[in-house]
């Protein structure tokens, strides 16, 4: 492990897949926000064409080169996008999707183009398509840290103007910030994140490395700091495991483990995150017993009888749980066996329904007498 | 005598099969606001492709297709799932389900079919300069195998839009009053989606399932800009598609460059043409009435 | 009758237009509409008002199934919604499609017929026909075969209204027909809605201009997740019952009975 640990290769691998999972961890906490997680999706494929672009230019493998080309067609296709949308009755979706599918076209077209022009030379731009780490070289890494420190910058100077227009764009405008300019920095910064990972995840599949950091860190944080520094640390430990698990397992591509990996933390997140999780939500929705006992549920029972002036009302069940938000079956079934309720049917397209007894509307009058004395006592 | 097995004839007739049925079920979707959805199943197809490979060895044959277009369908259906979670926006929920599901078939066929026929590269760019050369014989005649699946799309996919033309068109309009009407949208809509599926599945071997993306998005919504009538917008659509497939082929093999590829960028000028066109009309009738606001365009 | 009650085709309250009993809708965890009951005889022209939030598009979505319904049920004279469809108009709000689709007005009055073709049935002659008389009755036969896109809000909201009127519903239900308009549409729209009220029809229109309600109906539902008030305009549009429509959220149960506990638990116990 050591041994490993300490591989040059491996070494490359575990950085350059950290420099990609903070930008686009914290780069996709503002695009989740701001429901543009697709731009990320048009912006890498659209790089396509900028990287065969600037393989020509440069006339080799050349990393600062081909970013640069990648930066600019993603920018260019995300502006016709924001052009189409604007000025036409096209909807973002079919903006999108048309600038996304054009852009990979032409990028599929200059590759071939490039592939029976150069011969050998094209081997490397293949790999743009799906990612391959193995190929990471020290030198390109230099054009990643580069590209990461400037938009963690970036993010620091801006970071009160972002936060206010993720939040409230219309409040930004009318406070006088540029929002148009802020609007096009961000994009340009989602781009930058794309590029950064072109390398090793791939033009196909970088769009998750923006949209699932974001989206976990998302459950677990309710203010934009946490989210974003808790997304990019997401981010990184994605890239890392995923970067380490097809470095380990030659073979397997690059991009497709490191995506499943945020995959997953997304996943998780939204299973067990404390507040907006769904296993806790059900859990409540199950257990919130402690807080809601019996005794109300026959309460809420025998006041709805009341209002509608029939101590045989047959209440729904459904009725009980939209108001207390819950399942309440449990507690139902409870006081059935306590002989305090009975079930009952009302109409055939209704669910099942429950009446008090006798000693139920004698156990909640009583209940309700001792309500209102505590009540008096308080007051 | 032109033999349905020449290169060129099944090249341009496989194209243009696939420019057609993709653009016939693309109108739909990009006036129903889902284009992005044709990006997400085309991606999810992978992981069914590779599934039915493992399962049967084949990546061809009407089992095969159905089969992966099961997992255009369960992308649909993951992604809706997440969405009622609240916990997500629609176009995150897009965005996290068909890069997994994409990356999933993708270490299959790492792990399953290094070496075969069947790799990555493929299933994204397509081979149709080879499909002549995948043939079968049908009552004599010598077929392409690709051509004769996208045929078969083309048709189910012509006699589900013709049959539930109205359910189509009310569903995509106002949902809302098809369900208050019994004519069940969400069916339509899934219907649809498993249609769209299947096609792209028939044709990921000839223009690979991105490009496929861009018949269904980039004819409609260029014809969007052109017409305003339903069945006129679907017509023009397929006529884009179909003129994209000659004139790619021709560019492609002036370039010497992918022919799925080229085909594919063939809608773009279209598309920037009707874009100009609109733009200039606007600018015009600016021109012509400064001030009179549309509203009053009657009484 | 067996032991699950009614059975379902029997007419239940088949003397009502509209016949709400116990409905609960909630979204979220949370009731948007709480226990409702409400009857609307035919032939009324019946508002329907209330705050933002109160539940007045989630009654009509109710009505029509589009929503599921947590508690209770809904009849329309007599019987579920799914066995009266083709007695029923529906006018959604304006905002709820995109006017930018590419249709005709005569074609979207024609989709109001698309329930009676059932699904195979191609709309011909005779649909657009009916579907140009339905446009003559909103004054917008002149326009038929103008593109949705280019008519003013007032104009789609009449090709709105018509698309539910080529159906010859029996009971009309419209969300915000006036939301949007201007003054001679509102106006043209409340001498429509008379006119079918006058044919026997019976008119469920959700309101938000508290100013009109006295001019426009002689029927009046104010709700806030629970009702509030429904009856007859005179009896019901007191200022007392504006009050506590609008007057900020309403409790779901009155937590002021605890007084006549002891009368109530007398009753219980004879």
């Amino acid at each position: 492990m050591l041994t490993l640990l300490t591989d040059y290769t491996l070494q490359n691998v575990m950085l350059g897949a950290a420099l990609i999972g903070v930008i686009s961890g914290v780069l996709g906490a503002f695009a989740v926000l701001r429901r543009q997680s697709l731009l990320g999706d048009t912006l890498s494929h659209a790089a396509l064409p900028g990287v065969c672009l600037g393989f020509m230019v440069a006339g080799a493998r050349e990393m600062t080169s081909i970013m640069a080309g990648a930066l600019v067609t993603g920018v260019i296709a995300a502006l016709l996008m924001l052009a189409l949308v604007r000025h036409t009755r096209l909807k973002v979706d079919a903006g999108l999707a048309a600038m996304l599918s054009l852009g990979f076209a032409l990028g599929v077209v200059l590759l071939t183009w490039i592939q029976r022009q150069g011969g050998a030379a094209q081997a490397g731009l293949d790999s743009f398509l799906f990612g391959q780490a193995a190929a990471t070289t020290r030198a390109d890494l230099y054009p990643m840290l580069v590209l990461v420190v400037l938009a963690l910058v970036a993010v620091g100077l801006l970071w009160k103007p972002l936060k206010l227009m993720t939040f409230d764009p219309t409040f930004a405008a009318v406070a006088g910030l540029p929002v148009h300019w802020l609007d096009r920095i961000l994009t340009g910064m989602i781009a930058l994140a794309v590029v950064t990972g072109l390398q090793m995840v791939g033009v196909v599949l970088m769009t998750a490395m923006v949209i699932a950091p974001g989206a976990a860190a998302r459950q677990w944080c309710g203010g934009l700091r946490g989210m974003v520094l808790l997304s990019g640390a997401f981010g990184a430990f994605a890239g890392v495991s995923g970067g380490l698990i097809s470095a380990l397992a030659p073979g397997l591509s690059t991009g497709p483990v490191v995506v499943l990996v945020a995959t997953a933390i997304a996943l998780v997140s939204l299973l067990i995150a404390p507040h907006r999780g769904l296993l806790p939500q059900w859990w409540r929705r199950r257990h919130r017993r402690s807080h809601t006992s019996t005794d109300r549920i026959l309460l809420t029972l025998y006041e709805l009888a009341r209002e509608h002036g029939n101590w045989r009302y047959r209440v729904e069940q459904g009725a009980v749980d939209a108001f207390y938000g819950m399942l309440t079956e449990p507690q139902l079934t409870d006081l059935h066996a306590r002989g305090l309720v009975v079930p009952a049917h009302h109409m055939p397209d209704e669910g099942p329904h429950w009446q008090l007894t006798d000693a139920g509307v004698e156990h909640a009058a009583e209940c309700a007498r001792r309500r209102s004395r505590q009540r008096g006592r308080l007051e | 005598m032109i033999s349905l097995a020449s290169p060129t004839v099944a090249i341009l007739l496989t194209g243009m099969l696939v420019g057609v049925s993709a653009a016939l079920l693309g109108s739909f979707l990009v006036l129903r606001g889902n284009s992005m959805l044709a990006d997400a199943i085309s991606h999810s197809i992978l992981f069914g492709i590779a599934l039915a490979w493992l399962l049967t060895g084949q990546t061809t044959g009407p089992v095969q297709i159905a089969g992966a277009a099961l997992s255009g369908v369960l992308a649909v259906l993951l992604i809706e799932t997440l969405t009622r979670t609240r916990r997500l926006r629609d176009d995150a929920a897009i965005g996290l389900v068909f890069p997994a599901l994409f990356s999933i078939g993708v270490l299959l066929i790492n792990v399953f079919a290094r070496d075969v026929h069947l790799d990555e590269h493929t299933v994204l760019l397509g081979e149709i300069g080879f499909v002549w050369l995948d043939t079968l014989t049908l009552g004599g005649v010598e077929l392409p195998r690709a051509t004769l699946a996208m045929a078969v799309m083309l048709a189910l996919d012509a006699v589900f839009v013709l049959v539930f033309y109205k359910s189509l068109k009310l569903a995509t309009f106002d949902p809302d009053l098809a369900r208050a009407l019994g004519l069940a949208p969400g069916l339509v809509f899934y219907a649809h989606l498993s249609l769209l599926s299947g096609t792209a599945v028939a044709a990921f071997d000839a223009v690979g399932v991105v490009l496929f993306v861009t018949f269904v998005v980039v004819p409609p919504a260029t014809a969007l800009l052109l017409t305003r009538r339903l069945s006129t917008l679907i017509a023009v659509a397929m006529l884009i598609a179909a003129a994209s497939a000659p004139i790619g082929y021709g560019v492609a093999l002036w370039l010497d460059v992918s022919i799925g590829g080229s085909m594919a960028l063939a809608t773009g000028p279209f598309l920037a043409a009707a874009y100009a066109w609109r733009r200039w009309q606007t600018a015009r009738r600016r021109r012509v009435r400064p001030v009179q606001p549309a509203s009053s365009a009657s009484a | 009758m067996s032991e699950l009650g009614p059975d379902i085709r029997e007419p239940h309250e088949p003397g009502l237009a509209l016949h709400v009993e116990d409905l609960t809708v909630s979204y979220d965890d949370r009731p948007a509409l709480w226990d409702i009951d409400l009857n609307i005889p035919p032939g009324v022209m019946a508002g329907v008002v209330g705050p933002n939030g109160a539940g007045k598009s989630t009654l009509l979505k109710a009505v029509l199934g589009l929503v599921p319904l947590s508690a209770g049920h809904v009849r329309l004279f007599g019987y579920p919604y799914r066995n009266q469809r083709r007695r029923v108009g529906y006018v959604p709000q304006r905002s709820s499609v995109d006017w930018d689709f590419p249709t005709t007005a005569v074609d979207v009055v024609t989709m109001g017929l698309y329930g009676k073709l059932g699904w195979l049935r191609w709309p011909g002659r005779r649909e657009r026909d009916l579907a140009l008389r339905a446009l003559d009755e909103v004054g917008m036969e002149a326009l038929a075969d103008r593109q949705m896109s280019e008519l003013s809000g007032g104009q789609q909201q009449r090709v709105f209204i018509a698309r539910a009127l080529v159906q010859q519903p029996d009971i009309l239900l419209l969300d915000e027909p006036m939301a949007g308009v201007d003054a001679t549409t509102e106006r043209s729209i409340i001498d429509i809605l008379g006119r079918l009220r006058s044919e026997g029809r019976t008119i469920i229109v959700v309101h938000h201009d508290l100013q009109t309600v006295q001019r426009y109906f002689d029927w009046l539902v104010m709700l806030n997740v629970r009702v509030i008030a429904a009856g007859p305009l005179d009896a019901v549009y007191t200022p007392r019952n504006l009050r506590r429509t609008y007057g900020g959220q309403v409790a779901l149960l009155d937590a002021g009975g605890e007084a006549t506990d002891e009368s109530a638990h007398a009753n219980a116990t004879h």
